[in-house]
């Protein structure tokens, strides 16, 4: 088993080389004429106006906050199923309880309206 | 023909080769390590070029078109000429770019899709055999919108960072489901191992499990962002998301990492519910097996091509209804249903058991059927033209005005 992770691990190392190769290549074989026209910014012809880098609303952030919860909480449940069979009735109603309690969590969340998107 | 039975002989062929070489056994087996993952990882990066001929074939005679069709036979050389063509293109760098994350990004996109491979069990005793692997392509798998991510922000454009926060938005929504999904064949196999999954499959988990099969088709196409799911790139809204910034090979990377992504979707979905590669006579010729996954994945592969030439784009409003407030308490449910017969069947053989989930799995779907319907009531009719009332756009000249001075 530890060999698999040891696989893994050069895998890691050698999949971004992999994919870094041909940008590499086609960075060094294609022509390079910059200039400030066309490296400025693409956006509708006209000039841009200001910074990308700005805040924005608050929507986006709030379904990673419910995301972040549920997903925490799911991984979770992965032990319990692996190990199902070796479990006694009472943990199979604790463990349904917990989903219990993450179908709560969304209703929760549903009737806060933080699922809703406002224009 | 002994290699067709076992193809682990070619490593030992190879250590055997090293070893005589004069290697030392710990450098033998890292030369062996690095030269599978190279043969793991150019196998789909090559196989992608092939994809990519396929997709716009088929997209192509779904909508009634001829598709690619000069470039050699049936225009299968196409491909070849495009790469040709990304590659001598000029590496545009945005001036007000940020020019590490701006490289990064394409290169995370398609790695985070290789990496995924390893976890794949390609045949009996070939291919991964991950202790954890059904959480490793979890975590893993949240590396492309990562990408995505890096890509919208990098750029310094306003219409690139409205894709990555679409994403954002999007793919996190829809990775609860899937998590969710996910569950189900490792609460029937009793291991998160792919391998052992691919083992439990007797009768395949898409009897037991329809349902988890069809949320994890569905969320993982949103997850992929694919039509009907693109609203990061919706050309005609946001032009192309986050790669507009992207030229040549770079933007050939998001490219290939988006089919590749595609088909590794059907590739889990087939390992998942479609039982691997299991099928007549693949125990005895593991090389069989892994024509079976192939082609199993092939097909879920072509239904999504089918999905993409058939949908159009989802509204974002309603893209995240119906991942929070359909697909994840449907996911619940079933979980929950799947767990209590699960344990109450456990005794009975593979076949009843897995009717017994399908008839649940049916019972469900009829429910969250009804619910649908009784929904749709409550909300606002949709707009309906009657006969005589169309919708006709007026042009009303308007007043003439007195000239000025008068």
């Amino acid at each position: 088993m530890d060999s698999t992770w040891v696989f893994i691990g050069v895998f890691f190392a050698l999949a971004p080389l992999l994919a870094a190769a041909p940008i590499v290549i086609g960075h060094y074989l294609g022509p390079s004429k910059p200039n400030p026209i066309k490296n400025d910014v693409y956006e509708c012809g006209l000039k841009t106006v200001g910074d990308a880098w700005v805040r924005f609303k608050v929507q986006y952030y709030l379904f990673a906050l419910v995301f972040l919860i549920f997903d925490v909480e799911l991984v979770f449940l992965y032990p319990w199923a692996v190990a199902y069979d070796m479990l006694p009735t009472f943990a199979v109603l604790e463990g349904l309880l917990f989903i219990v309690m993450l179908l709560a969590a969304l209703v929760y969340a549903w009737k806060r309206e933080a699922l809703d998107w406002y224009d | 023909m002994a290699f067709l039975q076992d193809p682990t002989l070619i490593v030992e062929w190879l250590r055997q080769l090293l070893l005589g070489w004069g290697l030392s056994p710990a450098l033998t087996s890292l030369a062996l390590y690095v030269l599978g993952a190279l043969a793991l990882a150019t196998g789909p990066l090559l196989w992608v070029i092939f994809l990519i001929w396929f997709e716009r074939k088929a997209v192509a005679r779904i909508q009634d078109r001829l598709g690619p069709n000069r470039v050699g036979k049936y225009g299968l050389l196409q491909p070849f000429a495009d790469v040709l063509k990304l590659l001598t293109k000029e590496d545009i760098i945005p001036a007000k770019a940020d020019k590490f994350l701006y490289w990064m990004a394409p290169i995370l996109s398609l790695a985070g899709v290789l990496l995924l491979w390893p976890a794949v069990p390609l045949g009996k005793g070939i291919g991964g055999n991950v202790n954890v692997a059904v959480l490793y392509l979890v975590a893993v798998g949240t590396l492309s919108t990562f990408a995505i991510l890096v890509a919208g922000w990098s750029a310094n454009n306003k219409y690139a960072l409205l894709g990555a926060f679409r994403t954002v938005a999007q793919m996190i929504s829809y990775e609860v489901p899937i998590v969710l999904a996910l569950l189900v064949p490792v609460l029937l196999a009793r291991s998160m191992n792919l391998q052992a999954i691919v083992a439990a499959q007797d009768v395949w988990f898409v009897v037991a499990a329809p349902l988890p099969a069809l949320i994890f088709f569905v969320a993982s196409i949103a997850e992929v962002g694919r039509t009907p799911f693109d609203l990061l790139e919706a050309e005609s809204e946001i032009i192309a998301g986050f790669h507009i910034e992207y030229s040549g090979m770079k933007f050939a990377m998001f490219f290939a990492g988006e089919f590749l992504h595609a088909f590794t979707v059907g590739v889990l979905g087939a390992v998942l519910f479609f039982g691997g590669w299991r099928g007549p006579g693949a125990e005895a010729y593991p090389i069989l097996g892994l024509f079976y996954l192939w082609l199993k994945a092939f097909l879920l592969y072509f239904v999504i091509v089918w999905v993409r030439g058939t949908f159009p784009r989802v509204r974002i409003d309603h893209l995240l209804d119906f991942t929070w407030k359909f697909l994840t308490p449907l996911a619940l449910v079933v979980l929950m249903a799947t767990a209590v017969l699960d344990k109450a069947l456990v005794r009975a053989g593979a076949w009843p058991r897995a009717l017994g989930l399908l008839v649940v799995n049916a019972v469900i779907w009829l429910l969250a059927q009804r619910w649908l319907r009784k929904v749709e009531k409550r909300l606002e009719p949709p707009m309906v033209a009657q006969p005589g009332q169309y919708p006709v756009a007026r042009y009303t000249p308007p007043e003439p005005q007195a000239a000025e001075g008068d």
